[in-house]
């Protein structure tokens, strides 16, 4: 045990002293891994924002009827019966245009609204639908815009969802995408590191050879070189993400509120940032363990 | 004890370097190989540590086939064999000192016994004070002793040294005849190939004379 550990530090001041012994290179080859890996791991992270983005409305599909403010009791109490017979509804609920307005001025808005004397907000009706199938939701929607004194249906959610939706499938398709071409990318760059780190070091190989080093001591530096520029991949790719979502996080909540939608852009939390900078390592690993097992053959 | 039983290798290139060589060394022997050049003395030291593998026949060292011998098992083979070859192997981007580190690294030896053991080479080759230095600031004969001390600081049971006298003046050559007998009489089995067959002076060793592949005389 004690044996197996020396023989590792070992092989990893002997990768780090590889490593720094030609910065130039390592550098280069760092930054184009770190490139390759910023787009996945951004794709990674903003997982979270859609999902937050997806599950903030409320997850039952919302309707909102307004109705026609010359509209009379008779024509509300039409609406609410035929709301009652309506088998798609789980419930609904009756806010009128004084209760809306109180809310409003709860909510601190109500100074917009000072200078008006009359009451713009509309009676409405929020109600809940049952199910989840959007055609049958439509020919509903078009059936109560047809009622009278319905001025208007308008279906809360369902634009900010396919948004959401259209955000993932973009997301997933980017994350593919990066991964397709990023991946390829690493394992070149990690190859031609591995291979030129295997010609500068052919002498001593051989000779190691000729001492008694086995196969798995001769791997084992390269595999800790591999770990190690995974691992500054990974940091340079955390750093990316970190500073592209601190860039755009502002643009997007404006973006968001200009169409009434609270969208956020996370910086990527401690978790999520380990999770980079290990898969990057654990990336690395794997490709310098393939590159070496095809190289180290040629001796 | 070292086994050669009718020993022949043909390179791929059809070139017969050995021709049914048989012979045996006892553990206590210093052995000298000797033969023009293209004798097949390097083929036959390169053998036994199984750098090369027979066409035919068997090489047998402390009762371990080394003809058959798997290859995974060809690196604990090694570290118990001190190697001298023509050319030194030695490592010139690091010290004196590294390149005798190397085989106790490998061996995965503790860093405090691994200083000790490399002291203890470099006081018997004559190099002490010389670990700061790197090879190429020493001189052939100094190259050769780094290269023997390097060899021997496993503590192997076999030494081979492949022409260890080469292009040195009979000042150092005798110098390293005296390093390989020391590690004879402290009881290592030493095979030596050379030209010179002065090079043990008066005190002469057993022979092994190759011609052609052939093994002439023992
Ligand atoms: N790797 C090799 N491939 C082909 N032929 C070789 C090889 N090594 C040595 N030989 C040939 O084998 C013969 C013996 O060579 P060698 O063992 O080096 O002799 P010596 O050490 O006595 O000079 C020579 O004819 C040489 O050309
Ligand atoms: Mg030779």
């Amino acid at each position: 045990m004690r044996n197996w550990l020396t023989l590792h530090l070992r092989a990893f001041a002997y990768a780090l002293r590889r490593l720094f012994g030609q910065p130039f290179g390592t550098l280069l080859s760092v930054l184009v891994m770190g490139a390759a890996l910023t787009l996945p791991a951004g794709g990674y992270i903003l997982r979270n924002d859609i999902a937050t983005l997806m599950h903030g409305m409320s997850s039952k599909p919302e309707i909102s009827l307004f109705l026609d403010n010359e509209a009379d009791s008779a024509q509300a109490d039409a609406i609410r019966r035929g709301l009652q017979d309506e088998p798609q509804l789980a419930s609904f609920r009756f806010v009128s245009r004084d209760e809306a307005l109180k809310q409003l001025k709860g909510s601190g808005l109500g100074d917009v609204l000072g200078g008006i004397d009359t009451n713009p907000l509309p009676d409405t009706f929020i109600v809940t639908l049952r199910g989840n199938d959007p055609k049958r939701f439509e020919a509903l929607l078009a059936k109560m815009q047809s009622w009278p004194g319905v001025v208007h249906v308008k279906y809360d959610s369902a634009w900010v969802k396919r948004l959401a939706a259209l955000f993932e499938l973009a997301r997933v398709t980017a994350l593919g995408l990066s991964v397709l071409l990023g991946l390829p990318l690493l394992a070149v760059t990690l190859n031609t590191a591995v291979r030129l780190q295997i010609l500068a070091q052919k002498d001593e190989i051989e000779v190691s050879r000729l001492l008694g080093a086995t196969n798995r001591f001769i791997r084992r530096p390269f595999y800790w070189f591999g770990v190690l520029q995974g691992t500054l991949s990974g940091l340079v790719a955390l750093a990316a993400v970190w500073a592209g979502t601190h860039a755009l996080a502002i643009p997007v909540v404006k973006v968001g509120e200009t169409y009434g939608i609270k969208i956020a852009l996370s910086s990527p939390n401690w978790k999520e940032s380990l999770a980079i900078v290990a898969i990057a390592a654990a990336l690395g690993w794997l490709g310098t363990a393939v590159s070496v097992r095809r190289h180290l053959g040629w001796f | 004890m070292i086994i050669f039983d009718s020993v022949t290798k043909r390179y791929p290139n059809g070139c017969m370097a050995l021709d049914e060589v048989s012979f045996r060394v006892e553990p206590d022997e210093l052995v000298v190989i000797s033969g023009h050049t293209g004798a097949g003395k390097s083929t036959l030291l390169k053998l036994i540590p199984a750098i090369e593998r027979p066409t035919s026949g068997m090489v047998q060292i402390n009762e371990q086939n080394v003809s058959r011998m798997p290859k995974r098992a060809v690196p604990y083979l090694r570290r118990n064999i001190g190697l001298v070859m023509q050319e030194n192997h030695l490592l010139p981007d690091r010290s004196v000192y590294d390149n005798i580190l190397l085989p106790l690294i490998i061996n995965g030896h503790p860093q405090k016994e691994a200083a000790k053991r490399v002291g203890a080479a470099l006081d018997l080759v004559g190099l002490s004070g010389r670990e700061k230095d790197f090879p190429t600031g020493l001189s052939g004969g100094e190259q050769r002793r780094l290269a023997i001390a390097r060899a021997s600081v496993n503590r192997p049971s076999v030494l081979i040294a492949d022409d260890p006298t080469a292009h040195l003046s009979p000042a150092y050559a005798s110098e390293i005849a005296g390093i390989l007998r020391s590690f004879n009489s402290a009881g290592v089995t030493v095979l030596v190939a050379t030209h010179d067959i002065a090079l043990f002076g008066h005190w002469s060793p057993r022979q092994i004379v190759l011609d052609h592949g052939r093994l002439v005389e023992q």
